[in-house]
């Protein structure tokens, strides 16, 4: 077939139709050839868009046959175990949309896995937008809505994760209840206004399901559409590379080529919840049996996402402190309230501070469309790793029953080993992180100084033996080449030893040295070295070219 | 579009018209190779070699092909696949399952292979422009809100002002006070405390008898000569409210039977029958059931966060995030021999809670003063 000249009647009519009404060709004139610049570690966020697409359509077909309710009824589905069995109607009817609609079972655990991929997509769209630098100038607001998304989603997981009723989500929701209790001040209020009277009630699936399908997944989307258009509005970052700077945007046109590849990603995202569903069986609820608060399972775990508050909560040494003596109110469960509360604070509000933090202490107000390599911000990039160990010890520790039976490490060992983890691994990985990057730092300046190991020895007259190194291609040296220095305050004294305006005082002093720290370029790219460059390009790596070793 | 009166003014209506008979502009009389090599003057934009184009599309028309073929199979799966039975939603959802991932995969393999192999090659360039507006139109807003400001009166009319902010006050808690009744049994807050301090076993059966110890499950009362080898434990619901909930959220029991001279002092002797101690299954941490128990160490074990009670011990924690020791509860047997509650818990079960107290100590002292 030969190409088209002209649009086709069938698209021409109803666009005239839309336009007349609408005028979008002056949107669609800008914005159809918008250009979105390639790179692997931009799809992450894409995963957890797609996921909460399939969120919303596998969620609606479950609505039509969950009920929400807490009335008990005699079970007579199809599941000859639990025959006869008294139990909610929101777990009988969670059982018949596992046994008696066609595909439901399939439904309800794509919606299962695409909530976990959800959450895993958020988090590692977050960190490669935090180890980049993305979150800089002008994207501290979108940054801002991607924290408030995660914390969002995290309570989404909670309220979906207790509907089914079943045993394992009744645990959950009464850890829910116990950390909710333990609040000061409020927590017995919280939680019988939560639960309508006394843990469990007969409210509390009612509730969270109108707030599972409703309240948090409105704000959802109306926050993930702010997002969406404000990376539309602003454009992507793109990686350092040639051709690339910080006033363009180099990468293929929406029209045709991103939007195709962008449905691909959603059908391949599809296709993988679809694939787990099928081959790998999550939350068998029919194994739990229905809730009942006088028994638990061992062994009993949360979804993923949750998995660090658990650890908190199992690693926490037993504190409790009766504020006002003993016959009066003011019990402070601290043993509660610092797992349930602190590290989730930590992480959370250290996210939505840092591009702030960041800028208060390198005084950076440009404005930044190329991302960072990690290891050119190598404080930065500390300051995540140690975060991501933190949450990780964390993690790591909610699942501290399974490491000990599976591992045949003592319970209580575990658990002191996170005690002591939970401070000490994160410094060790600030440590490892710092000094990792400097060193990817110096071969960077090894390749660009000194070209590329060639793999050819060549024997010099005097005997000596040599490696031909060559330069670089041209592509890899434009992306080294893309580094920028960490910006700095004007920390310098002047010659008389006084320090500039605004770095005089006790907090301006700090700044003055946390900037000195963090900002500034720890290894040069180009440091002029005499020697290496000969005729043939090639440099030669001596033993005494200490610039390379120390 | 389509009007061209007025041409004159469009510089691409300049180009002349096609005459009837002639080749389209842009198209070639030696074919399609020469056409193609036009559009690729276009810089960053590398067509794809026909040939290897060519073999791709044959490969993405496979790709849709099979998708084709699954999603049919989906549907006769689901004709032909009744659920019903563990069993049957087995293949039921193997069958499902596998026709929808093969349909979705051979569409999304297919439409990458078409983006990579027969699309062109994209390194294009766009300008980006800084976020911030002219200091122009800045200005003009500037103005535009002062002057709509003042003209809306709300700067020079305090009046005005001060009553809205009035207004705006307990207008902003309306919601809040909406959602007082959240708690169905109305009550004031301050009586939360009572609510919690209580558990049904200081309720009474119809006969007004103290409520027997009934095994979890089975309801059966227990008879203490029965429960009679040491070591054994079983999980105790009240009598009477074996399905309520929120009766067995508090009153649920963990019995253990003891040898008399195991038990240490930690335990009260007077609530015990016989070496049979009833602790709260309620963990003092955050109020999973304490359902695991060691018997050669007398170790109960929260499963949730593992908490440790020393039940021989007054089930005081030795190990794990609980704070506090599991409450006992006195027990005693009734004329027939079978266990029942002395009364309700001196102390609350469950998890802590701001208006608490240290009832432990409370505890303490009025015994002491008794």
């Amino acid at each position: 077939m030969s190409d088209l000249r002209t649009v086709p009647n069938a698209v021409a009519g109803p666009s005239t139709f839309l336009d007349d009404r609408l005028g979008g060709a002056n949107f669609l004139k800008r914005n159809l050839r918008k250009i979105f610049p390639d790179h692997w570690s931009f799809l992450l966020g894409e995963i957890a868009l797609y996921s909460f697409v399939i969120l919303l359509l596998t969620g609606t077909f479950l609505t039509f046959w969950f009920k929400p309710s807490m009335m008990e009824v005699a079970y007579d589905g199809s599941y000859a175990p639990l025959h006869g069995v008294m139990m909610s109607e929101a777990y009988a009817s969670s059982l018949e949309i596992s046994f008696d609609v066609r595909g439901g079972l399939l439904i309800r655990q794509m919606h299962h896995w695409s909530a976990l991929l959800f959450v895993a997509g958020m988090t590692v769209h977050m960190l490669r937008v935090f180890f980049t630098g993305a979150y800089r100038k002008p994207r501290e607001i979108n940054w801002i809505i991607g924290v408030l998304l995660l914390t969002l989603a995290l309570a989404e997981g909670l309220t979906g994760y207790s509907l089914p009723d079943d045993l394992l989500s009744g645990a959950g929701l009464r850890i829910t209840e116990g950390v909710a209790i333990s609040l000061p001040l409020v927590g017995t209020y919280i939680t019988f206004f939560l639960f309508g009277g006394e843990y469990p009630g007969e409210d509390v699936i009612s509730r969270f399901y109108s707030l599972h399908i409703l309240l948090i997944p409105g704000i959802l989307l109306a926050l993930i559409s702010a997002h969406m258009v404000l990376m539309w509005v602003q454009k992507h970052t793109q990686m350092p590379g040639k051709g690339r700077d910080n006033k363009n945007v180099v990468g293929a046109p929406f029209y045709p080529a991103f939007m195709a590849k962008a449905g691909a990603y959603f059908l391949f995202t599809l296709a993988t919840v679809a694939g787990l569903a099928t081959f790998t069986q999550i939350n068998p609820i029919w194994l739990f049996g229905p809730y009942t608060p006088a028994d638990v399972s061992a062994g009993s775990q949360p979804d993923f996402y949750m998995g660090f508050l658990e650890g908190a909560l199992r690693i926490m040494v037993p504190w409790e402190i009766n504020l006002f003596g003993t016959s009066h109110a003011g019990t402070l469960p601290l043993s509660v309230i610092i797992p349930a509360l602190v590290p989730m604070g930590i992480i959370m509000t250290g996210l939505a501070l840092y591009p702030f933090l960041e800028r208060w202490v390198t005084g950076d107000n440009r404005e930044h469309h190329i991302a960072d390599r990690p290891r050119n911000n190598p404080h930065r990039t500390s300051i995540g790793m140690s975060a991501i160990t933190f949450y990780g010890v964390l993690w790591l520790l909610g699942a501290n029953d399974e490491i000990s039976a599976n591992f045949h490490i003592s319970l209580n060992v575990t658990t002191y080993a996170g005690r002591v983890l939970i401070f000490l691994a994160p410094a060790l990985a600030y440590l490892i992180t710092y000094r990792m990057c400097l060193g990817l730092q110096r071969s960077d300046a090894a390749v660009i100084s000194h070209g590329v190991e060639s793999g050819v020895i060549k024997r010099l007259p005097h005997g000596e033996f040599i490696e031909v190194h060559t330069p670089p291609a041209e592509d890899i040296e434009a992306h080294v080449r893309g580094k920028e220095p960490v910006a700095m305050l004007p920390v310098a004294e002047d010659p008389t030893g006084i320090p500039p305006k605004g770095m005089r005082g006790p907090v301006g002093r700090l700044r003055a040295r946390m900037s000195k720290a963090y900002g500034g370029e720890k290894i040069q790219l180009d440091d002029g070295h005499g020697h290496g460059h000969g005729d043939d390009q090639a440099a030669l790596e001596r033993s005494d070219d200490r610039s390379l070793t120390h | 579009m389509t009007d061209n009166e007025h041409e004159i003014e469009q510089a691409d209506e300049r180009v002349p018209k096609r005459v009837i008979g002639t080749p389209a502009p842009g198209t070639s009389m030696l074919g399609t190779a020469e056409a193609a090599e036009v559009e690729k003057e276009v810089p960053g934009v590398v067509l794809p070699d026909e040939t290897k184009a060519r073999r791709a599309e044959k490969i993405v028309a496979l790709c849709f092909t099979i998708t084709f073929i699954a999603a049919i199979a989906f549907i006769i799966s689901y004709v032909v696949f009744q659920v019903g039975s563990p069993e049957a939603t087995g293949v039921s959802n193997f069958a499902l399952g596998l026709s929808l991932t093969v349909a979705i995969l051979g569409l999304a393999a297919g439409i990458v292979i078409w983006v990579r192999q027969i699309m062109p090659k994209y390194t294009l360039v766009q300008e980006r422009h800084a976020m911030a507006s002219e200091e122009e139109d800045r200005e003009v807003v500037a103005d535009t809100f002062v002057a709509g400001a003042n003209e809306s009166g709300f700067v020079k009319r305090k009046l005005l002002r001060r009553t809205l902010l009035l207004a705006a006050a307990p207008l902003g808690l309306v919601p809040l006070v909406l959602l007082r009744d959240l708690d169905n049994s109305r009550m004031p807050g301050a009586k939360f405390n009572q609510m919690l301090r209580h558990t049904v076993w200081g309720e009474k059966t119809k006969e007004g008898k103290p409520l027997r110890l009934v095994v979890e499950g089975t309801g059966q009362p227990i008879r203490a000569a029965d429960f009679n080898s040491p070591g054994g434990i079983l999980s105790v619901v009240p009598e009477g409210y074996e399905h309520d909930l929120n009766a067995l959220a508090k009153a649920t029991l963990i019995l253990i039977k003891f040898r008399p001279e195991e038990l240490k002092s930690g335990v009260r002797q007077n609530w015990t029958h016989d070496g049979i101690v009833a602790y709260s299954k309620i963990c003092t941490h955050v109020g999973c059931p304490a359902a695991l128990y060691e018997q050669t160490t007398h170790h109960i074990l929260c499963p949730c966060h593992q908490s440790t009670f020393d039940a021989a011990d007054g089930a005081k924690v030795i190990f794990g995030p609980a704070a506090r020791p599991l409450p006992q509860l006195p027990i005693t047997v009734d004329a027939e021999g079978y266990l029942i509650a002395k009364g309700d818990f001196e102390v609350p079960v469950g998890p802590s809670y701001w208006e608490r107290g240290d009832a432990e100590a409370e505890a303490r002292q009025k015994g002491g003063q008794a």
